[in-house]
């Protein structure tokens, strides 16, 4: 039987995936390129910050200690962040948030079409509410690549280097390690090393109809896992902990 | 070309099954498909809807108002073309 504690730290990894892209795209608020993509991305922000939401709650019961997923959200020190390097990257052009949110949006409904079989029941529901604002996301911003890629020269050629860029924080996409294994022994967690080739099928396929080049660059870049982070995320958190910081326990 | 404005849409949303869709406002998009997906994030965000069409708004044919007294003054004084003159029988409810 696995330890809460390994649960704790798979299911935190979850959470703050979600709640560092959520905070990535709300930063776009008021911001978007036009009216009707402002609200969308908002909208797919509030979905991730609710993703985020369920497994902090479920992370605050693991943990057992009386913390809550606020606690969890907005009071841990940069090296407790499990995140994915690549959600921490900044918003850029447009064509870099939605080059972003493509490469983790495609992984993130793998991922979640194998985590409603979890035999982790709490983990499986959420799983299952989140599946379905995925699989709008994915639709979303695989629409976009397309435009951009397959648009005007200018976009495909921005749009190209916003996926170069990004492409050498997707090998951390499939970084597992002993909580992994552990968890994937007992049917609770995801082998995430199946998800790669659906993952790398479809973004090929989706990436090859925009007319773009899917990048080789196999450089590893995989710490996020362990609380290692880049440059950006400490003005990140900066930004999102301040409320917290600065009046502790306040409430709004 | 970078400024060229995308096309004006109209949405009409269904709000629940057997009701009409119904106009509730307009957007811009590039393309019919874009235009559905707008409509979902900006007009059903609060579970108004379970069906969205769009239709550019060039497609609409409109009245104009300067014809409102050829179109529509006439039927004003055909009171007789509401059912009202009918009596309803004892018994008979929900009419």
């Amino acid at each position: 039987m696995a330890s809460n504690k390994t649960l704790l730290t798979y299911t935190l990894r979850q959470a703050d995936d979600s709640m560092i892209l959520g905070q990535r795209l709300s930063e776009w608020c008021g911001h978007g390129p036009i009216l009707e993509e402002d609200i969308a991305i908002t909208n797919i922000a509030l979905d991730h910050v609710g993703q985020a939401n369920n497994f902090y709650d479920y992370a605050a019961e693991l943990s057992g200690d009386g913390k809550t997923a606020d606690d969890f959200a907005y009071l841990r020190l940069e090296h407790e962040y499990t995140n994915l390097i690549l959600v921490e990257q900044p918003n850029g052009h447009y064509g870099d948030t939605i080059a972003r949110q493509f490469l983790f949006d495609a992984f993130q409904k793998l991922y979640f079409e194998q985590l409603i079989h979890s035999k982790d029941e709490q983990l499986a529901a959420i799983a299952e509410k989140s599946l379905k604002e995925t699989k709008y996301h994915v639709r979303h911003s695989s629409e976009w690549v397309i435009r951009m890629g397959d648009g005007t020269e200018v976009s495909h050629e921005k749009i190209q280097t916003s996926i170069n860029n990004l492409w050498k924080y997707t090998e951390e996409l499939f970084y597992m390690d002993e909580v992994d294994e552990e968890l994937i022994k007992e049917g609770i967690a995801v082998d995430l090393e199946k998800l790669r080739e659906p993952w790398l099928a479809y973004v090929t396929e989706v990436l090859t109809q925009a007319t773009l080049t899917v990048p080789t660059i196999s450089w590893k870049f995989a710490k996020g896992r362990k609380g290692i982070h880049s440059e950006n995320m400490g003005f990140l958190l900066t930004e999102m902990q301040y409320m917290q910081r600065a009046y502790p326990n306040m409430k709004w | 070309m970078a400024n060229k404005e995308w096309a004006l849409y109209e949405v009409f949303i269904r709000s629940k099954n057997g009701l009409n869709h119904k106009h509730v406002g307009s957007l811009r998009a590039a393309d019919a498909k874009m235009a559905l997906e707008n409509a979902r994030d900006v007009y059903t965000r609060r579970m108004e809807g379970v069906s969205i069409w769009v239709v550019e708004s060039n497609q609409i044919t409109a009245s104009a108002p300067e014809d409102a007294e050829e179109f529509f003054e006439p039927a004003e004084s055909k009171i007789y073309r509401h059912p009202t003159f009918y009596v309803v029988p004892d018994g008979i409810e929900h009419m």
